[in-house]
């Protein structure tokens, strides 16, 4: 067991390194100048080569990527002209915006994120697996084909059109709850809850359809496994059959894909973060990325990579767990 | 309220002296598809079993055998087929019984045990718990304990070592024998008064099945429980039941005391199923028209000295075929019998080097092939094939069987288009199928044909030696017969060596000229085929044979 998380530490550790490189290379390579867009547009030559200087985007491009590394294991000492600013381990260096740490940036962004994410997910799996238990146990009638019709529309219809529509619905026209502003969780847990609710339902609408469709196919698999016939052959109801002995097996699947689902949610919710105005990683991204800050762009994209990483391995272990006969090799 | 019935009586007021089963007329049909006429599976099967007897449904694949029984605990009921005739277990009408009452019969009055013991249990859940849940279906007032406690005296009484420790083992923790057991044991729980079993020895070893049968026999003889045994195997009944139905087409060709039915058949059908099955005390017919041997070639083709493969590394390692040695020469055939696990498949791979051994030599006609890399090996494939157990998945379902035959003969790369298709339909000719079935897919023949088609792949590439792993043991037994036959005709016309593995002793010996007992992973008795079966030297041999379920186990009645 111990070698078994050791292999996928360093198996996680090189895809996570391959994926530095790519991501860096890929900025590099992308045209535009980070320099003229940090210093403004009203900068002379003179201050953007110094702005330059600064960012040491004069370096080689390995010379930047080592320092990078650098930064991440063992902190790294930035020049700002006048003074040595030391950033930690983990240092995912200065923003070229602001001269803000990137690690400080993130880690402001981040509960929004998780908040958004743990929601949405809990929303999304209950929500899935209870309309794909129920249409795969009432398989050819009328509920499936309702049940059938609405995942579908419920994986067609993007965020921005579920989220506008649960807005105007519940804010605007019932206004039964207020717009959502995000509100931290260590600040009032009940306003976060009120705030946090739409976000979760829009998102979580969307990724429910997925795992509604996973469940329903599991189960029907499950139920005609010959375990079941066996059962049904000793007089257990059929009731029982999908509570004790479908279930499980039916379920497994899909924790499996909603644990590697959860670690994508750090990075990928980007929509329904703009959508709802969350101060979020997603809607970090989408700024760094607009404004060339190649230092955020790559600490958010080695921040979601880690996530999904680690997401996988909880996945493969959950996995294992629920079925006894998967051993981790 | 507790168990509603006592064990042995009558209930429910049925007359004591009532059959325990009556079948009349029944009738399953299957709908098939849209617009299709429904598939008559059972048609029109009429019979019965006194209470305490042992009757044996017979038959081969698709002749209903097995849907006839799941009608016997109303297990088709809500599946969509249509039933219709009437059936009466220990005076419950299974047609009319409500739900509740066909829960209580399911189990309690009829019990089933099922053909495969790895998947007809709960992967996830303890094997006590599953029984003591049946037991508790059955017996509401039950408590946990009592309930567990029961799973582990009928886990004791079919023989588990040790029960009450082994009901808190998951199934994948027992072996297959064990499980059947289990699934035996589950049986038992709730006292019932018929046993259902749908090959119930199928997927085991002979010396397992040996073991499970007589399992069987001495629980109906202590319980007085009826037993309806549905089974392709004639040799498992024979020893196991009081009465036989042959059935085909779903309708009873013939029914008897078994003695009769198996010794004096009415029925031409029946004669003819009882002259396929290979019989283990009966020599292979000798070979007088074989022409090779005449001709002298009996030089050694491939020669296998202290061959050996792992499997795994470190401390997870397994050796599958530990210091194995053998000899094929040309033109002969050379079987290798062995239970599950015994290294069979894996030597059978290596011989033909789809496997690379991890010790020894492996030499044809000179040459080392064994750690010859895939390059230079390329030069031996066509003159080394195999023909594989399983015909529906060995063939690829989305090409035409030609195309299938052909690939060996384009990956040779010696003829043009023309001529590979030319060759097929010699080839398909050859195995015994019409040569314009080029173009026609796997799923469009039987079991016994798809075989034909492995064969006909095997040949393509004119090979010297071919490695059938278990040709025929998913094949019924006149089909077996014929697939046997077709070979042994190859053999003489193409003077090929073949190495032909497989678990039925039977089937190996009408084959053999040579015969490999192995067990671990190793040899642990050579010879010619007829001195190894009739005099064999080693105690797991001789175990081995004396397993194997007779015909004649029915001639003297005990």
């Amino acid at each position: 067991m111990t070698g078994y998380f050791l292999r996928r530490a360093a198996g996680a550790l090189a895809v996570l390194l391959v994926l530095s490189v790519v991501v860096y290379a890929t900025f590099y390579i992308a045209p535009g100048d980070p320099a003229r867009l940090a210093c403004g547009p009203r900068c002379n030559p003179e201050q953007i080569a110094q702005v330059r200087a600064q960012l040491s985007l004069g370096d080689p491009v390995y010379v930047q990527y080592w320092h990078f590394l650098q930064g991440i294991f063992a902190g790294h000492d930035y020049s700002t002209g006048t003074a040595v600013l030391h950033c930690d381990a983990p240092c995912f260096g200065l923003s070229y915006q602001n001269n803000q740490q990137v690690t400080d940036m993130l880690i402001e962004r981040l509960p929004a994120t998780a908040s958004l994410a743990v929601g949405a997910m809990a929303v999304a799996l209950l929500l899935g697996t209870a309309t794909g238990l129920l249409s795969a146990l009432r398989r050819g009638g009328i509920t499936e084909r309702v049940l059938t019709w609405l995942t579908l529309a419920g994986t067609a219809t993007p965020v921005f059109i579920s989220g506008l529509g649960l807005l105007m619905l519940f804010c605007a026209y019932l206004a039964w709850l207020p717009f959502p502003a995000y509100v931290p969780l260590t600040e009032d847990p009940e306003q976060w809850a009120w705030n946090m609710l739409l976000p979760w339902a829009a998102l979580g609408l969307l990724e429910s359809a997925k795992y509604a469709r996973l469940m329903r196919s599991s189960t029907l698999e499950t139920l005609a496994e010959d375990h079941i016939r066996t059962f049904r052959a000793y007089g257990v109801a059929e009731r029982k059959l999908v509570t004790r002995h479908a279930l499980r097996g039916a379920v497994a699947p899909v924790v499996a894909l909603s644990a590697a689902d959860f670690g994508s949610m750090f990075g990928g919710a980007v929509l329904t973060e703009m959508m709802f105005g969350l101060p979020g990683i997603g809607a970090l991204l989408v700024h760094a990325t607009t404004t060339l800050d190649l230092p955020v762009v790559v600490a958010v994209v080695m921040v979601t990579g880690t996530a999904v990483v680690i997401a996988n391995i909880v996945a493969d272990v959950l996995y294992a767990a629920a079925d006894r006969r998967v051993a981790l090799r | 309220m507790t168990a509603r019935r006592t064990s042995g009586g009558p209930a429910d007021g049925r007359p004591a002296t009532g059959p325990l089963v009556a079948v009349s007329g029944l009738s399953v049909a299957f709908p098939s598809g849209p617009g299709g006429a429904p598939v008559r599976a059972v048609d029109g099967l009429s019979f019965e079993l006194a209470p305490g007897g042992a009757l044996g449904i017979v038959g081969e694949s698709g002749s209903g055998k097995s849907t006839a029984a799941y009608a016997l605990l109303g297990l088709h009921r809500d599946t969509g087929a249509e039933v219709t005739g009437a059936v009466t277990v220990a005076g419950h009408d299974v047609q009319a019984v409500d739900a509740a009452g066909l829960r209580r019969l399911r189990g309690g009055v009829a019990a089933m045990v099922f053909q495969d013991p790895l998947s007809s249990l709960d992967p996830y859940q303890a094997v006590g718990d599953q029984i003591a849940e049946v037991y508790r279906v059955h017996h509401r007032g039950a408590s946990r304990r009592e309930a567990r406690a029961r799973a582990a005296e009928v886990l004791d009484r079919v023989g588990i070592p040790d029960a009450a420790r082994r009901a808190r083992s998951r199934p994948h923790e027992f072996s297959g024998g064990m499980r059947q057991r289990a699934l035996i044991a589950m049986a038992l729980a709730c006292r019932p008064e018929l046993l259902v079993a749908d090959e119930p020895t199928t997927a085991l070893d002979v010396t397992v099945q040996d073991q499970i049968l007589g399992l069987l026999r001495e629980l109906r003889a202590e319980t007085g429980m009826g037993l309806i045994l549905v089974t392709h195997d004639l040799g498992v009944a024979a020893g196991s039941v009081d009465d036989l139905l042959v059935m085909k087409d779903g309708r009873a060709v013939e029914h008897g005391p078994v003695g009769e039915v198996l010794h004096a058949p009415r029925e031409d059908y029946t004669r003819d199923l009882l002259a396929a099955v290979p019989r283990v005390n009966v020599r292979r017919a000798t070979r007088k028209d074989a022409p090779h041997r005449a001709g002298g070639d009996d030089s050694v083709l491939l020669e296998a000295t202290a061959l050996r493969r792992e499997f795994g590394r470190g401390k997870r390692a397994v050796t599958a075929v530990d210091d194995v040695s053998l000899t094929v020469r040309a033109g002969e055939t050379v079987g290798v019998v062995g239970e599950s696990g015994s290294g069979k498949t894996t030597l059978g791979r290596m011989l033909v080097r789809l496997l690379e051994p991890t010790g020894g030599r492996l030499g044809y006609r000179g040459r080392d092939i064994g750690g010859m890399k895939e390059r230079e090996l390329r030069a031996f494939r066509s003159e080394l094939q195999m023909v594989f157990q399983d015909p529906v998945s060995s063939l690829n379902p989305r090409r035409s069987i030609g195309e299938s035959i052909a690939d060996p003969l384009r990956a040779a790369g010696k003829l043009d288009d023309a001529a590979i298709v030319a060759r097929v339909r010699e080839l398909l000719e050859r195995v015994g199928l019409a040569p314009d079935s080029y173009h026609r897919y796997p799923h469009e023949f039987s079991g016994g044909q798809r075989q034909r088609v492995g064969i006909a792949r095997a040949l393509a590439p004119e090979p010297k030696l071919i490695v059938c792993d278990e040709p025929v043991s998913a094949l019924d037994v006149t089909t077996q017969a014929q697939v046997v036959a077709l070979l042994g005709e190859l053999q003489r016309d193409l003077g090929l060596a073949l190495v032909f593995i497989a678990h039925d002793l039977a089937v190996v010996r009408q084959v053999s000229d040579r015969l490999v007992v192995m067990r671990g992973g190793r040899i642990v008795e050579e010879g010619p085929a007829d001195t190894v079966y009739e005099r064999p030297a080693h105690p797991y041999t001789k175990g081995l044979l004396a397993a194997v379920p007779r015909l004649e186990a029915a001639e003297a009645p005990a």
